[in-house]
């Protein structure tokens, strides 16, 4: 089955806002989830479930929140426009933000988990050894952690590669721009005779999202091999 | 000369220390939940103390009142923990090299001095307790620490394994000259590595000093199965026909399965006080194949149905023996009296033994 150029055009846009997502999503996700996993501070609760919340809430309501904060009248969308000219609202990597944002939880989740089953007596033998913190956290807690992130970013990808509800109140359906594959499928099943097109699209999509969790089965399996010492 | 002076209160345990610690070899020692290895994680700053002064010959590593905390990292002091946390996801090369400081020693040397070459590219999972504890103790030695703390670096090893561990240890003293502070609750490992012990009890510093006389003190709250007593004697003759060495001691010959190494150094013993019986007269007739003369310092009886007698053998040394209460008035055991001290040689353990 050969694609059509708009098909392309979906596909294409749809693997750049996930991959965009992933990036924002990681170095947020790796931090937060040390911070949760490693530090005890006044409000670390209400951090979490701050986090969570894309996970709990509507994802119109996040979509409408991101709206209000970073449109173009938002409090940071104004004030990111007005000093670096970033523009979120209605362009891909609007998208984007909103797949990070409802991925994020996830992501944290994997990390933070994987960071908790470390044993905290290999980061002090670490730094008996003369190791300073940094480099116990580079070359023990990141190395260690390896497989909680690996499996936190698999997930980020895929949710973003699906999202749909934030990101359709956010910037809106707009092809070649912000319309990604589930908005492209949803915006077929809206149009008659649709169908043949959306079924194109969703056996799409379904070989993708069991691509990227094949993948990750196999990654995680060889990295947690390697942690463990075996060949 | 090492200082520690700390104090630390957690729930439900005050740990309150104050002892000076020469070089050689200092032997932690206590039963468990005596506060040994809080110690050494405040020694190596793993933990803070609430109070207090840690220092290492002139510089201080921890001062409450000068606010002194140096970073565990700044320390430059060596801890072989019980389990070894080798880095799982480094092979062995890779971890002796983890902590490795120049104006130390060189790679090359501490694996032929630790019998390493075959275990470098191995992975940690795959090594026998034995082999993870001397590469724990080559990567600690690497990063040329000015002290050695060492956490039961025994206790997860069987006998063969131990006696493999136990001249590193104390070749770390004599070959690099870095002191050694381990923690312990094997009397027989502390006789055969310490020069010093600390005995601590509840989180406290009960006694220290030299290992002999520490360990042949009259500790009140040990029990009878956990007294005692250590005698040194000199490998004077072996009987290849039987198996058996001949030590010589002032108060007489001491017997002994096995034959020791070549050497003609003094070996330290442990005698627990339950295998030494008494007589008034030397037998005769009697399996026991050492019997050691002295005079009791004093009997200890508390009404119960056992008390321990103190023995002065001749030569100085002092030995432990326990006995029931009826035998020790039947008897009529008291101080001044001279009596032999009877030793089964099998009761010996001479697997734990090698020169002092």
């Amino acid at each position: 089955m050969s694609l059509s150029p708009e098909e392309w055009t979906t596909i294409l846009l749809s693997l750049r806002v996930a991959l965009l997502a992933t990036l924002i999503c990681f170095p947020v996700g790796l931090g937060l989830a040390w911070l949760l996993a490693r530090k005890d501070f006044w409000g670390k609760s209400i951090l979490n479930s701050l986090i969570h919340l894309p996970l709990v809430l509507p994802p119109v309501v996040t979509g409408y929140l991101l709206l209000i904060a970073f449109g173009k009248k938002g409090a940071i969308g104004a004030f990111l426009e007005s000093t670096f000219g970033l523009v979120f609202a209605f362009r891909w990597t609007g998208a984007a933000l909103a797949a990070a944002l409802m991925a994020l939880p996830l992501m944290v989740r994997a990390i933070r988990l994987s960071i908790e089953s470390i044993d905290q007596r290999l980061e002090g033998a670490a730094s008996t050894l003369g190791a300073s913190p940094l480099r116990v956290f580079v070359t023990v807690t990141l190395p260690l952690a390896a497989p909680g992130m690996l499996a936190g970013t698999i997930l980020t990808y895929v949710k973003a590669l699906g999202e749909f509800g934030a990101t359709i109140t956010f910037v809106s359906n707009i092809p070649g721009q912000t319309q990604t594959l589930s908005l492209s499928i949803y915006s077929l099943l809206q149009t008659p005779d649709g169908d043949a097109a959306a079924l194109r699209l969703i056996l799409l999509a379904i070989a993708l999202a069991l691509a990227a969790l094949l993948a990750s089965e196999f990654l995680a399996r060889h990295l947690s091999n390697r942690m463990a010492g075996k060949p | 000369m090492i200082e520690i002076c700390v104090k630390q209160s957690r729930p439900n345990f005050t740990l309150d220390v104050d002892v000076k610690l020469g070089h050689g070899i200092t032997a932690l020692f206590g039963p468990s939940g005596a506060g040994k290895s809080s110690l050494l994680n405040l020694i190596a700053g793993l933990e803070q103390p609430g109070s207090g002064r840690i220092r290492i010959g002139s510089e201080s590593l921890f001062d409450s009142k000068a606010k002194i905390n140096l970073a565990v990292y700044k320390r430059r002091i060596g801890y072989v923990f019980q389990d070894a946390l080798l880095l799982p996801h480094l092979s062995v090369r890779s971890n002796l090299r983890y902590g490795f400081r120049h104006g130390g020693m060189e790679l090359s040397s501490i694996v032929e001095f630790l019998g390493l070459s075959a275990l470098l590219e191995r992975r940690p999972t795959t090594l026998s307790g034995g082999e993870r504890q001397r590469v724990s103790i080559g990567r600690a030695l690497l990063s040329a620490p000015r002290l050695m703390l060492m956490d039961e670096p025994l206790a997860s090893l069987d006998m063969e394994r131990k006696r493999e561990i136990f001249p590193y240890i104390e070749q770390l003293h004599k070959k690099f000259g870095i002191p050694v502070i381990f923690v312990s609750h094997a009397i027989e490992e502390v006789a055969r590595l310490a020069q010093h012990v600390v005995v601590m009890r509840d989180g406290k510093a009960v006694a220290h000093g030299n290992t002999q006389t520490v360990m042949n003190l009259s500790d009140s709250h040990a029990s009878r199965f956990e007294r005692t007593s250590i005698l040194t004697g000199k490998p004077a003759s072996y009987d290849s026909a039987y198996g058996l060495t001949t030590l010589s001691h002032p108060a007489g010959n001491i017997s002994l399965t096995g034959q020791l190494g070549r050497g003609k150094a003094p070996v330290r013993i442990v005698v627990k006080a339950t295998d030494v019986t008494l007589a008034l007269n030397k037998p005769k007739d009697i399996s026991a194949r050492t019997m050691l003369k002295g005079i009791i310092a004093r009997c200890d009886v508390d009404g119960g149905p056992t008390g321990i007698v103190h023995v002065k053998l001749e030569g100085g040394e002092e030995l432990s023996a326990a006995l029931t209460r009826k035998a020790m008035d039947q008897l009529g055991l008291d101080a001044g009296q001279a009596v032999w001290c009877l030793l089964k040689s099998v009761s010996i353990d001479e697997r734990w033994i090698a020169s002092s």
